[in-house]
């Protein structure tokens, strides 16, 4: 008697567990999809709360009128690069501090430790770091993206746990028998074995410049050298009309084209990672597990 | 021997010379801090003026606003950011049909890889009052929509329930991996003695997961005073500014846009140090109290 109460008790907990999953689902999707509908939508059908599921009139004025501007591909075309070579600076600084710190026989690990550790938790602060970058000269150059703040002690610490936890030690034991060096080691071997975690570290370091734009804003004047989000925030958040001022009917028009090129814009720069991101989850996924094992 | 000691210190060498330049130099010029600095006269070149910018900090209007409005977000922050993702891992565990929970956990994360610009115009376009997606819905059931961005007092609900969206399917991965660390055994065991799910999440689950939620929790208290600066600040304007001022958008107006360089300085010191100690803190106090902790 009891065993079947407590069955369907157990049934009752398994539906509303799936009826909460359904309603957190359209609650992540829903908003998403709209984004894309909206953008292929006639904006007075958007505003006027007439587009639900599907656009009333497909129309892609909005993408016609984003894709004219020039600045938009010029800060595309930034974003890639920055990401591309600032992930690829990042990886080799990060992941050779995470093998060298890995290894037991390092001089002064301790001591090194603590170098690492502490600007986690300290900085100099927005001024001081500013009036550094200015007396290195990299103000508003392009390798104020790519260089200054590759660092990152969280990657490095990941790394270093993955170095200790899957490269055995007799490895390098053996390997030092037979002459190997320290250099020849770590990219003959330490590289080639640990793809996983190189791969991790290059996705998070990726995604975050993609998303970055803080840096840009505080050291980067030249219009010819912004990324993409600082243009999107003229788009989105300033509420600047790249199409320019006008009056009368024509504003009314204009505005409508604005909020047009505002679901586009946001369609056009957030795609391409979220595109990517089924195929890559994999990779994400493992990442936290390696982090977390620090823990 | 010496010379794998010094291979070492050469795979070392690029992140350490960066770190020195651009974490440690910064920190030398936390003098601007105690300082009239001004960037004609130079760091060596400017007047000491011991702790004048602490105490002008201190006895000014916006001591007590930011600090209020930074506790008020931070703490509002961890009283739903923290245990919602421990919600969500749990019941997801429970879930039997494997497609289904692998589809509710990929789309659940979709939303993390967003750009902070990006979410910060989306809320700006949903919330806005004339055309965004929620004022619609509001007039489907004959309501009016506030405009929300405009009440100060609405501001942290924005900020935290935001986040809530974008975040907490991928801030409860690291809890469905202590969850999957669990012998399967365990719930075999509780399902012969006739255990129900509630009670397996109770007996079984929630007491596995306690160390690892107990270090995220002194993480995330250690960081009470260290909230986002780029979604705050994306998302404040003049109406809300009453409740959207907290100390590093304050930091970054004095410097950056006021240019009181050694006010801002001081605002930024205190604020770390504020952190460092927060930190020590809850890390002595969870020590003592349970068996986890940092360091």
């Amino acid at each position: 008697m009891t065993r079947t109460r407590k069955l369907s008790q157990d049934k009752v907990v398994n539906i509303v567990f799936h009826i909460i999953a359904i309603l957190m689902i359209i609650a992540v999707i829903y908003p998403l999809w709209f984004v894309i509908i909206a953008s292929f939508s006639n904006p007075a059908d958007v505003a006027s709360g007439k587009v639900w599921i599907w656009p009333k009139v497909i129309d892609v004025r909005g993408y016609e009128k984003l894709f004219e501007q020039t600045q938009l591909w010029r800060s595309y075309l930034n974003t890639i690069i920055y990401t591309v070579v600032g992930t690829a600076f990042a990886l080799v600084v990060n992941i050779t501090a995470g093998y060298a710190m890995s290894r037991k026989d390092l001089p002064g690990k301790k001591l090194l430790n603590t170098f690492y550790i502490v600007p986690m938790f300290v900085s100099g602060g927005l001024i001081p770091t500013y009036v550094v970058v200015k007396n290195f000269g990299l103000l508003d150059t392009f390798w104020v993206m790519v260089i200054p703040f590759a660092v990152s002690t969280y990657n490095i610490i990941v790394a270093r746990t993955f170095f200790q936890n899957s490269l055995p030690e007799s490895l390098w034991e053996a390997a030092q028998i037979d002459g190997c060096s320290t250099l020849r080691y770590f990219f003959g071997f330490a590289v080639p074995l640990s793809k996983a975690v190189i791969a991790v570290i290059g996705l998070w370091t990726a995604v975050g410049h993609w998303n970055s734009w803080f840096n840009a804003l505080i050291y980067l004047q030249n219009e010819d050298l912004i990324p993409l989000q600082l243009l999107l925030r003229r788009i989105l958040i300033s509420n600047e009309s790249l199409l320019g001022a006008a009056t009368g009917t024509m504003a009314q028009e204009l505005r409508q084209l604005s909020d047009m090129m505002k679901y586009g814009s946001i369609v056009v720069s957030t795609l391409p990672i979220m595109m990517l991101y089924p195929f890559l989850q994999k990779y994400f996924n493992q990442g936290v597990m390696i982090g977390a094992v620090k823990g | 021997m010496k010379k794998n000691k010094i291979q070492l210190l050469i795979l070392l060498a690029p992140s350490a010379i960066l770190l020195f330049c651009f974490a440690y130099l910064p920190m030398f010029g936390i003098i601007i801090a105690f300082q009239n600095y001004s960037p004609g006269l130079g760091i060596l070149g400017s007047k000491f003026v011991g702790f004048k910018n602490f105490l002008q900090y201190f006895k000014s209007y916006q001591f007590g606003v930011t600090i209020k409005n930074t506790l008020v977000i931070s703490l509002y922050s961890i009283l739903v950011g923290f245990p919602l993702p421990i919600l969500l891992a749990l019941m997801c565990n429970q879930m039997k049909t494997k497609m289904f929970k692998k589809t509710f956990q990929v789309i659940t994360y979709l939303p993390h890889f967003i750009s902070t610009m990006v979410m910060c115009g989306l809320v700006l376009i949903f919330l806005s009052p004339s055309t965004g997606l929620f004022a619609n819905i509001a007039r489907l059931m004959g309501k009016e929509f506030p405009n929300i961005m405009a009440q100060a007092s609405a501001f942290k609900h924005v900020y935290v329930w935001s986040d809530i969206w974008q975040h907490l399917g991928w801030d409860s991965i690291i809890y469905l991996a202590a969850l999957s660390g669990i012998d399967p055994t365990y719930y075999e065991a509780a399902t012969v003695d006739g255990a129900t799910t509630m009670q397996k999440i109770r007996y079984i689950d929630i007491p596995m997961i306690m160390p690892t939620a107990m270090v995220l929790l002194i993480l995330r208290a250690g960081s009470i005073l260290g909230i986002g600066f780029e979604k705050v600040f994306l998302l404040q304007n003049v109406q809300n500014i009453l409740s959207s001022e907290i100390i590093s958008t304050y930091v970054y107006k004095m410097g950056m846009q006021s240019m009181q360089y050694s006010l801002s300085t001081a605002i930024g010191l205190f604020n770390t140090v504020v952190n460092v100690v927060v930190l020590l803190l809850v890390n002595f106090m969870a020590k003592k109290f349970t068996e986890s902790s940092l360091f």
